[in-house]
């Protein structure tokens, strides 16, 4: 399947406030947009939405031109094929949650997923008769999430959908939200501020600051991207790593992930079947290096690699070293934060054979089977 | 006791329900506009609107009656077209009712346009509702309690108008002879038991009318979120 294609040359003016973005944007899965707040992420989505008309520019979804300042062409909201989901919801309150529901598959143009499944994926069924000021938070979004996703987009734009909520409703809709580009085909660009989610949910992060973009790219690289921490600081230094599960272990309570760089052990994703695809985040800080493979160590996980990089931690007595783990594929890097004595106690330099020992692995997300 | 002439009771609520529904009509786009707009010339239109609640009924009166009288360009051309004159007629009244209650249909209507606010808006937007599907089936609901509001005090206004009614249709029997003229001629002619009949009758009317919509702005609070 050929990715869906948003090309976006647009720059919005607010007062004190400008956006200013050119980026061809292949959409597949989660895309998320990350920033601190007042960087331009809702101005952005909502430009792509119709609700705010950039100053100049060009907004081309596939070929099919939506706004076109040079040409006078700017689609109404309402013709763009898209779903925006609200950071409030913004269900309607003179409708029950079914009203709200049929409100979008009643206006719906094109192909799109059936009510009763959309009711079915997202546990609408206990709901559907009650009176939208009786849902709680949670409730609430996994309705807009429903009426969003019944008007059969062909483009889901999230606007901080998870902001308003607290952490255990967080927990509760996640699970939903994940589902949604593979269970419903549709790709999803989605705003956040809110690195932990971003690590969970995205497939490719744009990160944006004061209007800008300062890059676009697969999550696990940008997150590990040091020149960015000022702005993905929230997500304390380390690196996702993607492995296939092969098997549990209940007496020890561990799995076994298989990587590019050798198999790790986690502990037990017992929710999770075997071959599944799974995300696992490893903090630098819970990495060590080894120059010869240590015996006698309770650490279970030492993966041999290559030392490529040491980087300065400025103002402490730490670096941050880059390990390229052994293996077929796309390599596997790992980062480790480690005090400069030891780099020179060990002459660490990039280039050498070293084994990374890793302290503790935390599981982030699951993709499909 | 003696009953009064009820026609011109009649007369006055019939006028006044002809001129609610006209002015939902004609108001709701208008304070649908004033609203949202960014327009520079807000401030003159509502300026405008708001005139008749300071004006004297004697001034708007006054001008109707020039604007309205056969030998101006308005009142030729409804001569020309319908054979009766606007002045001291129903068709007259209305227009004056019109222009005079204006405010008591904008300004509610208005501002419960403004509460709404852009977000239902964009949300029916963004489930495909265009901007008419979105005033009919999002906003207009949603204002429910502003039309309600709305109506009710352009008709109370309206069947309580005098001054300009006065001015501009009269005392013709069964014609302009409204209910607030027929007791100002009641007490005039010092007919004080049918004027109280009348009176009365309004006053009652009127308080149950009033206390009818708080009650129910009171059961059925506005939509929040």
């Amino acid at each position: 399947m050929a990715a869906d294609r948003l090309s976006l040359h647009l720059r919005v003016r607010h007062p004190g406030f400008e956006l200013e973005v050119a980026e061809e944007l292949p959409l597949e899965g989660f895309t998320a947009v990350f920033g601190p707040s007042g960087s331009g992420k809702s101005t952005l989505l909502r430009a792509v939405a119709g609700f705010e008309t950039p100053l100049n520019g060009r907004i081309v979804w596939n070929g099919e031109v939506w706004f076109d300042a040079a040409a006078g062409v700017n689609l109404a909201p309402h013709r763009r094929p898209v779903g925006f989901m609200f950071q409030d919801g913004r269900l309607f309150p003179h409708l029950n949650v079914a009203g709200n529901l049929a409100f979008a598959y009643r206006r719906r143009q094109g192909a799109g997923p059936a009510r009763d499944e959309v009711v079915a994926a997202l546990d609408l069924g206990d709901l559907l008769h009650r009176r939208v000021h009786d849902l709680s938070g949670g409730e609430r979004q996994r309705v807009a999430l429903g009426r969003t996703l019944l008007r059969g987009p062909s483009l889901m734009l999230l606007d901080e959908p998870l902001a308003a909520l607290d952490r255990q409703r967080k927990t509760e809709i996640l699970p939903y939200l994940e589902s949604v580009p593979a269970r419903f085909r549709v790709p999803t660009l989605y705003v956040s501020h809110d690195v932990d989610e971003v690590a969970r949910l995205a497939d490719r992060v744009l990160v944006l600051a004061e209007g800008r973009v300062q890059t676009v790219g697969p999550t696990a690289a940008v997150m590990e991207r040091l020149d960015l921490q000022p702005l993905t600081g929230g997500f304390e230094g380390g690196v996702l790593v993607e492995g296939r599960l092969r098997r549990h272990d209940p007496r020890l309570h561990l799995s076994h992930v298989e990587l590019a760089g050798g198999v790790l052990a986690t502990p037990l994703l017992e929710r999770l079947a075997p071959g599944q695809i799974v995300r696992l985040r490893i903090r630098a800080r819970d990495v060590a290096l080894a120059t010869v493979r240590p015996e006698g160590l309770s650490i279970r996980n030492v993966l041999p690699g290559e030392l490529v990089e040491i980087v300065d931690e400025p103002e402490t007595g730490f670096v941050e070293a880059f390990v390229r783990l052994d293996g077929e594929g796309p390599p596997t890097r790992l980062r480790a934060r480690i005090t400069r004595a030891a780099v020179e106690d060990l002459r660490l330099e990039p280039g050498r054979r070293v084994y990374a020992l890793i302290k503790s692995v935390s599981f982030e997300s699951a993709g499909p089977g | 006791m003696t009953l009064p002439d009820l026609s011109s009771l009649w007369l006055s609520l019939y006028l006044a329900a002809v001129t609610t529904v006209i002015l939902l009509v004609l108001g709701t786009p208008l304070a649908w506009w004033l609203a949202r707009t960014g327009s520079r010339l807000k401030p003159v239109v509502e300026a405008v609107t708001a005139m008749p609640l300071v004006l004297p009924p004697t001034v708007l009166g006054f001008y109707l009656l020039v604007v309205l009288s056969p030998d101006a360009p308005l009142g030729r051309l409804w001569v020309e077209v319908t054979g009766g004159t606007l002045t001291f007629s129903f068709a007259g009244l209305v227009l004056a009712s019109v222009i005079y209650s204006l405010p008591f249909t904008v300004q509610p209507l208005e501002s419960a346009f403004e509460t709404l606010g852009r977000a239902p808006l964009e949300a029916a937007a963004s489930l495909g509702a265009s901007p008419t599907d979105a005033f009919v089936n999002v906003a207009a609901p949603l204002a429910a309690r502003g039309f309600l509001t709305a109506a009710v005090l352009t008709f109370a206004h309206t069947v309580g108008e005098f001054g300009v009614v006065l001015m501009v249709g009269g005392n013709i029997p069964g014609e302009t002879r409204v209910v607030s003229i027929a007791i100002y001629e009641y007490v005039e002619t010092l007919r004080y038991a049918e004027a109280h009949v009348l009176a009365a009758g309004l006053l009652v009317f009127s308080f149950a009318l009033l206390m009818a919509v708080y009650a129910i702005n009171r059961r059925y609070p506005l939509h929040g979120r």
